[in-house]
């Protein structure tokens, strides 16, 4: 749904946000549908009042950290996307990007040449080899994928911890090169962000305008018709959870590079943020709608409240409850559309009969 | 449209057809799922008896189920909930809320501790009224709704006590929590927790409302024509699971003499699991109380044997989530092949006559 025309953001840059004046109520909904759009409004209504409160908010380092705190977020939740989207979700992230950036830091120790690429693509491979476990267990046990998936969060994040048996891996055991990868920016905008980016656009494109990636939205929208109308439904489920599996391989391995010190606790309790971002970036929690653009927002809106309520000298402790009472709000709001747009659609039908 | 069943996997929807006669099959083959995990509760108890040094002593089954009481007392009103195509992921979260509630009414409001310990219960199912209301009364999925509240309440316990511990409740109070029954070494909690338990099975598997509970996680809309108010049974479900974790908070911040607003972390999905384990479909409709207790059961015995082993705590999440993998994968697993071998079977016949 959200995928609705954007035409009418043109006019809308001086409305202000969810305001249902009678007159306009068409265009302000029109406006809510387009959830991109509401998002991009309330992240600037965010930063703005910051900023007035302190114009450091919007200096080069600042910016430049808010990129880098929400590129692994943002990735994990472009990944999140293709799983929810086909009516599936999958809680094991968190502990995939443990795994993986563990997994990354034994490699730099084992072998210390190891060239940084070569680094990156063993830990996509790891995850995707993670990701196939999930959606291999999936296809045979025929159960939900929260369920299999809620097991395989313990059961990665039990692997890292007895892999790790308690050891810690420091900064000084990566080389250089691989380190300068996490801090690394390019005119002024950081690597891990553009990394981010790179995903977002690809997944986003690939949802909108692939055959398979649509079909993907026919999925979650209603399984059963998407088997008779003869989508590979088991197949495309299957591969969705080998590609969230891969793109959480590679946030782990950039979570290595960013903080270099590594435990096997990184990453736990990741899962609900991952899957908070791509609700308040408008994924439907029961699949067939959203996109990755949306849940990339979602991502940034949460990192950017974390540094501003510091920065509003709010009690950093309120964090994670404006992050809940935002989850609530989205979906919410979500309903309200859906309701408001179902019963239009019947009063239209009602007089075209 | 907004139908409540979490997550109708895809894959399942595949051969929905010979489901009915598959369960019989199975439930025949494997005596039902109550009985195997009782079996394997047994079985996993005399085996740790036998060859796990300190595993039978009466100090280790006090510490094992005083450490299984919270779990044991959040697995009722989950089991309730669950059996209704409904999921409460905030449990956690409110029993963490409750526990730094009772600490800064204890800390400033001067009432006695009775009151206090009231007072909690009463909030936390304020709390779970909170979710009953956006889930029934809005119209939305519990799923989403509680991973919401799930961050709001762990954030407002943070507000309530910042990261400041409280910790000087009366030691008779204290110790009254990790008392044992006179002349033996079971806790005194235990009592309780029993107590609660009967009550939450005669009301499942003995009254109306129970046979509306199973009725409307198989069909809302059918339980609805039946008479049943889902709704209503729905929202009260959310209550009285806000009310039991007021308990669970009161009984944690006794037992561990503090109350802190990371009490409780993460437990939500220990609950789910032994809830799982203990044979209740994810789907609704479907398992019984006396297999979750035996669910619960097995995964404290299973976690405190190894634990004494010497196995590393964390790594011990392998077990947990092995375990709920297996559970689910296994009957699917077992009813495919002897599925495919009466169909065999049968084609034998076919082409002999």
């Amino acid at each position: 749904m959200s995928l609705t025309d954007t035409g009418a953001s043109v006019q809308a840059a001086d409305n202000p946000p969810p305001g249902p004046g009678r007159a306009r109520r068409g265009l302000t909904e029109r406006l809510l549908a387009v959830r991109e759009l509401s998002l991009l409004i309330a992240l600037a209504a965010l930063i703005l009042v910051t900023t007035l409160r302190n114009d450091r908010f919007l200096s080069g380092q600042s910016i430049k950290d808010l990129l880098l705190g929400c590129a692994i977020l943002v990735i994990l939740a472009v990944g999140q996307t293709l799983v929810i989207v086909t009516r599936n979700v999958d809680l094991s992230v968190g502990s995939i990007l443990g795994l993986v950036a563990f997994a990354t830091g034994e490699l730099f120790l084992a072998a210390p040449g190891t060239p940084w690429p070569l680094a990156l693509l063993l830990g996509v491979a790891l995850g995707a080899v993670c990701g196939v476990v999930n959606g291999g267990l999936i296809a045979v046990a025929k159960v939900p994928a929260l369920v299999i998936t809620l097991g395989t969060l313990y059961a990665f994040r039990g692997v890292d911890y007895y892999w790790a048996a308690g050891r810690q891996i420091n900064a000084a055991d990566m080389p250089r090169s691989f380190l300068r990868l996490g801090n690394q920016t390019v005119l002024g905008v950081p690597v891990l962000f553009l990394v981010a980016l790179i995903v977002v656009a690809a997944v986003g494109f690939y949802l909108r305008s692939y055959r398979s990636g649509r079909e993907l939205y026919a999925i979650g929208s209603e399984p059963a018709a998407a088997r008779l109308s003869g989508i590979p439904v088991g197949r495309r489920v299957f591969a969705v959870f080998v590609a969230n599996g891969a793109l959480a391989g590679l946030a782990g391995v950039l979570y290595a590079a960013r903080f270099g010190t590594l435990d096997a606790a990184a990453g736990t309790g990741l899962e609900l943020q991952v899957v908070a971002a791509a609700v308040v970036g408008g994924v439907a929690i029961f699949g067939g709608s959203g996109s990755a653009y949306g849940a990339a927002l979602g991502a940034v809106l949460l990192t950017t409240i974390g540094s501003s309520l510091a920065v509003l000298r709010i009690d950093p402790f309120w964090q994670q409850a404006v992050v809940g009472a935002l989850i609530l709000a989205a979906i919410g709001l979500d309903r309200l559309l859906a309701l408001r747009m179902a019963a239009r659609l019947r009063g239209r039908s009602a007089h075209g009969a | 449209m907004a139908h409540d069943s979490l997550y109708a996997a895809p894959p399942s929807l595949a051969d929905t057809e010979p489901e009915a006669g598959r369960l019989a099959g199975l439930r025949g083959a494997l005596g039902s799922w109550d009985a195997a995990i009782v079996a394997a509760l047994v079985v996993a108890v005399l085996l740790a008896g036998l060859s796990v040094p300190n595993f039978a002593t009466g100090r280790n089954a006090q510490f094992l189920l005083l450490d299984l009481v919270p779990l044991a007392l959040l697995a009722l009103p989950m089991t309730l909930i669950v059996i209704t195509g409904e999921i409460d992921l905030s449990v956690a979260s409110m029993v963490g809320l409750c526990s730094t509630l009772m600490g800064q009414l204890w800390l400033s409001s001067g009432l006695s501790l009775e009151l206090i310990c009231v007072l909690v219960v009463l909030l936390g199912a304020a709390l779970g009224a909170v979710n009953g209301l956006f889930v029934t009364g809005f119209g939305l999925p519990s799923l989403a709704v509680t991973i919401g509240t799930l961050a709001l309440y762990r954030g407002l316990s943070f507000v309530v006590l910042g990261d400041q511990a409280v910790a000087d409740f009366p030691a008779s109070w204290t110790a009254a929590a990790v008392q044992t029954l006179p002349g033996t070494s079971i806790p005194a909690a235990v009592v309780p927790v029993l107590l609660l338990a009967v009550v939450f099975g005669i009301v499942l598997h003995a009254t109306p409302v129970g046979r509306a509970l199973y009725a409307m996680g198989n069909n809302d809309e059918a339980a609805t024509f039946a008479g049943v108010s889902v709704p209503r049974t729905k929202f009260w479900l959310f209550v009285v699971s806000g009310a039991v974790c007021g308990l669970v908070g009161v009984f944690w911040t006794l037992r561990y003499a503090s109350a802190r607003g990371d009490n409780a972390t993460g437990l939500e999905l220990t609950v789910v699991t032994a809830v799982l384990l203990g044979g209740v479909s994810i789907f609704g409709g479907r398992g019984g109380l006396l297999g979750v207790v035996a669910g619960v059961l097995l995964l404290g015995v299973l976690r405190n044997a190894l634990q004494l082993a010497d196995v590393d705590a964390n790594a011990l999440t392998i077990v947990t989530g092995t375990l709920l993998i297996v559970s689910v994968v296994l009957p699917n697993a077992v009813a495919d092949v002897r599925a495919r071998l009466h169909r065999r079977r049968q084609r034998a016949r076919l082409t002999a006559s």
